[in-house]
């Protein structure tokens, strides 16, 4: 039977790249519309047909700066984006036949481009003004990225040893892998991007300090962790928090995946990050995996196409399911990670037929939504919820604080963060950077 | 960066990349939004005493469903009177001094008239003049277009008359409707012309419909012959490109078929200075000039040359008649068989269209297997025209002979002298 078919492994990539044949058909079959809605779908408006028409006459180096310009993680957008519901979603092509691979041919320019050596960015005559940036993640890096185009100084703090954010940590390793995503942070650093790993601000560099440093702020923390559900026996160390489960995936945790071979893994919410771990998991050789949502799929705020490949992977969707009872597991055998001894759910809630079931469970996994970044709550912004408040061009309360990406919206994709940092400096430019030149003339 | 800057005949231009005179160039408003998004220049639609239009009026072919190969118009010169075009003609040039700005130009062929014109044009500012000495249809009957540039003595004189009173540079726009576009060229050049452009459209029909039997474009039940462009017509354009380079002195502008930067190159290396677009900008808009200008300076950075005046013309002497070429040379087609999608293509081709020179036979797992036989193979190139994969076959050079060169005019004169030049094809 093995040799009949393979099951897809944890690190084959869900989109594999395009050979050139493959992008130059793929590329020639674009109609070059005008005023593209794949562009209007892109929340970065790169200019879809110019790019692709770019690849079709072999000007690919061109067709990366394209992308470039108008979205600085263009390579990693091209692996991680939710094209489905965005340019591809878009593509006028969809009715008619299929749409045309936007994502892969603009992998194919960037990974190109990457290879060929070409800058990512060219810096702009030093201006005067800096900004310090809190957070390494996408919403950071794009920011400091369009800062350094423009001639500013940007200086990116990171509590984590690595940068990249989610990016690096938190994508699906079949959609993104931390080498990509710290080559692309590596491209960054080498066109003069600066980033200062290990320092948090508040413990390591102090607000004071930051601010007396920078004339600018752009917070671009994220979110925090997943907050217990409130059921018995959720604190044993079987249960998982999602993002810390992805983390240990990315990162090889070896005890965690020798115990995900054959495992029966239930994970509790409805949204991407859900689909994430149990598509992941079943990468990974578990032998059951079970998605647990509270209300009915209409409800679910996970894409269809996320719903479909986790559902291909074969995972057990159980809708109007809550969970009760997590019940404690044996000890930990060597070399390998905790588990629990079954969940226990109730099925039809609320319907007056409500059924309890106990699911064999090997491992729970919490998939149920982000808190605030805990520093959040120390930033002198205004928030709510968790979440910094701040306009569409990341203006926050404190005129001196601008802020995007998951920190903002509460937890977005990767272009939106892309985005949010451009448009932050665009701001940060037009409101603050761009008058310290004026003010110092005027004073001379 | 390359610089893409230019100077033809004196008329500067920030790029090689003119609009052509055509339905693009037909107002005031087109030409400055063109030169917004990048266009270097402009040849304003032809001027002359005013017409009328029919409907409908430009009918395409289209290749294995990909639209407009080949466009076809029967579209006159301008049908907007004379002095709206000069005056729109005084604002671009007022608002933009920088681009250039040609003035395309038919009227019947009397001096007086074409002095009048002349001077008209050159008073609302246009910095060169184009005789559209080409247009095939319609203006012909009326003794006009290529009813002149078919007669080499009367273009000749026609731009005779125009260099009496022109103070800006004048182009013949040649036409491709005539046996050989040398003599023309040459008249051009003697009539005093400080340059050509070419080609001008080619006669044709592009199809008939099929119901009810009219070809198109349909004008009530009846066609009439037009004038084809784009991508169809760009091989025989750049042969009169190289015809015309090999024989004048004066400097080209390439026309025919150009849609992406590389058949811009083309035209470049075969000695045009600058190049004009139509069918492209009809089918796509202003906004090609994007990657026109960033791949033709990307290719021309990569070449490590700093201008466009540094690749015009690489390619002319390196057109040569049939019998200079080298018969010591040969080349055999290998399959790198490792890329062999096994569909066959070139086994057919080869077998029922060329030199029998591929076996085929199926492999373990039932997919074609192709193989070359060497000793039959002439090559011709052609498995390697339609293999689908690139470099899967690929013509690998056989012959001992380095640079020695062995051309037919030598050979001829005494062939038994040459043995291995018959052996070129083994089993005859």
């Amino acid at each position: 039977m093995a040799e009949r078919f393979h099951l897809p492994t944890l690190a084959q990539e869900l989109r594999p790249p395009l050979s050139t044949d493959e992008a130059l058909a793929e590329a020639n079959r674009c109609l070059f519309c005008y005023d593209a809605p794949c562009t209007r779908a892109c929340p970065t408006h790169i200019d879809v047909p110019l790019f692709i028409k770019q690849i079709a006459t072999s000007n690919t180096s061109g067709s990366a700066r394209t992308i470039l310009q108008s979205n600085i993680l263009g390579a990693s957008c091209a692996r991680v984006c939710p094209t489905e519901v965005l340019c591809e979603g878009a593509c006028v092509l969809t009715d008619q036949h299929r749409p045309i691979k936007i994502g892969p041919l603009q992998r194919f320019a960037t990974d190109h481009a990457q290879a060929a050596g070409l800058p990512i960015l060219t810096p702009g005559p030093r201006q005067r003004g800096s900004v310090g940036i809190i957070g390494a993640g996408p919403a950071g890096l794009a920011c400091a990225a369009e800062l350094l185009r423009q001639g500013y100084q940007a200086v990116i703090y990171d509590a984590a040893p690595q940068a990249g954010g989610l990016n690096t940590v938190g994508v699906a390793q079949y959609k993104l892998t931390p080498t990509a995503a710290l080559a692309e942070v590596a491209w960054l650093e080498r066109a003069g991007l600066e980033i200062r790993r290990g320092v948090r601000i508040g413990t390591d560099l102090s607000l004071a300090s930051l601010e007396a440093a920078h004339d600018a702020v752009f917070v671009g923390v994220g979110m925090g962790s997943i907050p217990g559900i409130g059921i018995e026996g959720e604190a044993q160390p079987g249960v998982w928090d999602a993002l810390d489960f992805i983390a240990a995936l990315k990162a090889g945790d070896a005890a965690l995946l020798a115990t995900l071979k054959g495992a029966q893994v239930a994970v509790i919410g409805g949204g991407n990050t859900s689909i994430d771990v149990t598509t992941q998991a079943a990468r990974a050789g578990a032998h059951k995996t079970w998605l647990l949502y509270r209300r009915g799929p209409e409800h679910m705020s996970a894409y269809v196409h996320e719903i479909e490949l986790t559902l291909s992977h074969g995972t057990e969707l159980l809708c109007y399911a809550t969970p009760r009872r997590i019940l404690p597991g044996p000890a930990a055998a060597p070399g390998h990670a905790a588990q629990v001894g079954g969940l226990e759910i109730e099925l039809g809630a609320g319907s007056g037929q409500s059924e309890t079931r106990t699911l064999p469970a090997t491992l729970v996994v919490r998939a149920t939504g982000q808190r605030g970044a805990a520093l959040t709550a120390l930033l002198p912004v205004l928030s709510e919820q968790g979440v910094v408040k701040a306009d569409d061009w990341g203006r926050t309360s404190n005129p001196k604080y601008y802020a995007g990406g998951d920190c903002v919206s509460g937890g977005q994709e990767v272009v939106h963060a892309a985005r949010d940092g451009k448009r932050a400096a665009q701001a940060m430019i037009t409101d603050i950077l761009s008058k310290l030149h004026t003010a110092s003339a005027a004073s001379r | 960066m390359a610089d893409l800057s230019v100077d033809f005949c004196g008329i500067k231009s920030p790029n090689p990349f003119w609009l052509a005179s055509a339905p693009p160039t037909n107002t005031g408003d087109q030409i400055m939004r063109a030169f917004d998004a990048g266009w270097g220049g402009a040849v304003w639609k032809t001027l002359g005493e005013p017409i009328i239009n029919v409907s409908s009026r430009y009918s395409a072919v289209g290749y294995r469903g990909n639209r407009m190969m080949g466009l076809n118009n029967i579209e006159l010169i301008t049908d907007r009177p004379l002095d709206v075009n000069f005056r729109e003609i005084a604002e671009v040039k007022k608002r933009y001094p920088k681009h250039a700005l040609i003035v395309s130009l038919m009227v019947e062929s009397k001096r007086e008239t074409w002095h009048q014109m002349v001077r008209r044009a050159e008073d609302a500012g246009a910095d060169g003049l184009e005789l559209n000495f080409g247009c095939p249809h319609g203006m012909v009957e009326r003794g006009m277009g290529a009813a002149v540039g078919q007669v080499p003595d009367y273009t000749c004189q026609i731009t005779e008359w125009v260099k009496e009173v022109a103070r800006t540079p004048v182009i013949v726009k040649l036409t491709p409707n005539v046996t050989d576009i040398v003599y023309p060229a040459r008249a051009a050049q003697k009539g005093g012309a400080d340059a050509v452009s070419l080609i001008n459209t080619i006669n044709s029909i592009t199809g008939v419909d099929l119901d009810s039997f009219t070809p198109r474009p349909v004008v009530h039940g009846a066609s009439a012959h037009g004038g084809y462009c784009g991508p169809a017509v760009k091989p025989i354009a750049l042969n009169m490109m190289a015809s015309v380079a090999q024989e004048v002195s004066i400097p080209i502008s390439g026309i025919g078929g150009i849609s992406t930067w590389q058949d811009a190159a083309e035209f470049i290396l075969l000695g045009a200075s600058t190049v004009q677009v139509c069918t492209a900008v009809m089918h796509h808009g202003f906004r090609i000039v994007t990657d026109l200008m960033d791949g033709l300076s990307n290719y021309l950075d990569s070449k490590g040359m700093g201008s466009v005046k540094e690749l015009c013309g690489k390619s002319v002497q390196r057109v040569k008649r049939w019998e200079e070429l080298n018969l010591n040379y040969r080349v055999i087609a290998a399959v790198n068989q490792s890329k062999c999608i096994g569909c066959g293509v070139c086994y057919v081709a080869c077998n029922d269209g060329a030199h029998q020179a591929i076996g085929a036979a199926p492999d373990q797992r039932g997919r074609t297997r192709v193989e070359i036989l060497e000793h039959k193979c002439v090559g011709c190139n052609l498995c390697s025209l339609v293999c689908p994969v690139d470099d899967c076959i690929t013509m690998q050079r056989v012959d001992n002979f380095g640079d020695s060169v062995l051309p037919y005019k030598t050979f001829s004169k005494d062939p038994a002298a040459y043995p291995h030049v018959k052996s070129n094809r083994h089993d005859i």
